[in-house]
């Protein structure tokens, strides 16, 4: 259970960061948090030759409230995002997420963007970015230019535990769209104990329309898909309050979308039901943040 | 096989320096107990499961065996075996641990003082939800945790009796 050797680097800036990537290429893996890469390491399931590591580049150490989104750099730690009020208040399904992201003291160290690099379809922050409609920015230098992408989920999320990014490439920023208040959003799972990886889980976003009534309405899925699937839901929940949505046509379409597969902690067809049951869980808690929600009467 | 690098550097725990010469892949967890001979932080699962080997970190609970000591260079850090006074005096933690039997064979110990140590000085007086999320991260296969949440608690009594801050 020791790591295998390797060339550590540890540049100080962006620019000497992209530099050392391109020129290694393939052959180096960037050192975010470690809470993914350094188990991998210990466990000899990986033995890159060169680490590159970026915690000492504190111009990728931001939380960046804007007008339009959320963005986070690739050393924001998924404590920081949680704890940050404005973060919250412009896109609450950050917290709503991050609360269930391991547990407390690995979020100290863990960054949201290696979450989204690593592409694990059981990380709660790859579905949020998904049904967020958010982007990741992926940065590299050739011949002293630093060029970047923009993807979305859809692009960048290729199958599990791997991404668009290409050999030399650093996932510089994540971006997370503001949710207008008429939206509710709400993040539900089943793990078999606090802080693990969940068996399923479902990241919702329901808006209201001024009369209260479901305007749109989605999910995200985790650790039922290879990536993370966004089922719309809109054409089976518009038009009706929430309280009187169909939610079982909801429950029903997201299961039929779903393709789990079954391991030592849960078969695939409980892996689906799950995904149904908390659709159901999700949307309706959605659905009652909302700006637009009617009135609590009693329990929501 | 050709020899190593090493990386010299300072490692500062609990306040003093301690220069170190260590390979890249040197765990943080190693370098205290084998370079530094600090055998507190104690090292069950090195995947980041059991939460035995939690140090703090400029004051914030991380797990060392999920860090190179080469990326602790100009961080302060915090071991089980600076949580006590000058003169040996155990912290609140600490003496509640002791007062309310919070454990058995003791392997699980500098993990949770460590952890909770962090807890209570940012929630000084946690509900018992945020007490057992609190400590949902540590691994204990004597105690049942029962003793541990009342210890916590306990702890929490203490310092707000101005019996003793958790320090650091
Ligand atoms: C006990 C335990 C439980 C956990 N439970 C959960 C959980 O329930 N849900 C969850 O989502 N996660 C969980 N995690 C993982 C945790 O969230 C990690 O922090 C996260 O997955 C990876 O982030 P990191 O910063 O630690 O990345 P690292 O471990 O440093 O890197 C992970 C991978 O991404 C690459 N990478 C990282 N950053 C970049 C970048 N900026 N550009 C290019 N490549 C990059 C690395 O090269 C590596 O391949 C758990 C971890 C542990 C140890
Ligand atoms: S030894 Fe570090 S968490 Fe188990
Ligand atoms: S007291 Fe023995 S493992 Fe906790």
């Amino acid at each position: 259970m020791k790591p295998p050797p390797f060339t550590y680097h540890a540049p100080a800036t962006l620019a000497e960061t992209l530099e050392v990537l391109a020129e290694l290429g393939e052959d180096a893996k960037v050192l975010a948090g470690g809470q993914s890469l350094i188990p991998l390491l210990n466990m000899r399931l990986a033995a890159p030759a060169h680490l590159v590591d970026v915690n000492g580049v504190s111009e990728l150490d931001v939380v960046d409230v804007g007008p339009d989104e959320v963005r986070v750099g690739a050393i924001a730690r998924h404590a920081r995002i949680e704890r940050d009020d404005g973060a919250a208040a412009a896109c609450p399904l950050l917290r709503q997420a991050l609360r269930l992201v391991a547990h407390a003291v690995i979020r100290n160290r863990g960054t949201t963007c290696g979450s989204l690099a690593h592409a694990d379809p059981a990380g709660e922050m790859t579905a949020v970015l998904a049904v967020l409609g958010g982007t990741v920015r992926l940065a590299s230098a050739a011949a002293g230019r630093v060029t970047r992408r923009d993807l979305t989920a859809g692009k960048f999320f290729v199958a599990p535990l791997e991404s668009s990014l290409r050999p030399g490439e650093l996932l510089e920023s994540a971006g997370f769209p503001r949710t207008p208040a008429s939206t509710g959003t709400a993040f539900a799972e089943v793990a078999r104990r606090h802080g693990d990886y969940a068996l399923c889980g479902i990241a919702a976003l329901v808006d209201l329309d001024a009369g209260g009534e479901i305007a749109s309405a989605r999910v995200g899925t985790i650790s039922v898909t290879p990536t993370p699937l966004v089922v719309d839901l809109t054409d089976v929940l518009a038009g009706v309050p929430p309280a009187r949505a169909d939610l079982a046509a909801a429950r029903e379409k997201v299961m039929a979308h779903v393709d789990p597969e079954a391991d030592l902690h849960a078969s695939a067809a409980y892996r689906r039901h799950l995904a149904g049951v908390l659709t159901e869980r999700a949307v309706r808690q959605a659905a009652a943040r909302s700006a637009h929600a009617p009135a609590e009467r009693g329990a929501a | 096989m050709s020899a190593e690098h090493l990386h010299d550097l300072t490692l500062t725990v609990n306040g003093v320096p301690h220069p170190v010469s260590v390979p890249a892949r040197r765990l943080l967890s190693d370098a205290l107990r084998h370079d530094i001979g600090l055998t507190g932080t104690h090292v069950g699962c090195e995947h980041g499961v059991c939460g035995c080997c939690t140090v703090l970190l400029d004051g914030q609970p991380v797990r060392s065996c999920l860090m190179f000591a080469v990326s602790a260079r100009g961080h302060e850090i915090t071991t089980v075996e600076g949580l006590a006074g000058p003169g040996g005096e155990l912290n609140a933690v600490q003496r509640a641990f002791q007062e309310c039997h919070g454990l058995q064979c003791g392997f699980c110990t500098p993990g949770f003082l460590m952890t909770v140590t962090a807890l209570l000085a940012e929630n000084p007086s946690p509900t018992e939800d945020e007490v057992v999320e609190g400590i949902s991260g540590n691994l204990c296969r004597c105690t049942g945790y029962q003793n541990i949440v009342a210890s916590v608690h306990r702890a929490a009594a203490l310092m707000t009796d101005g019996a003793g801050e958790p320090r650091p």
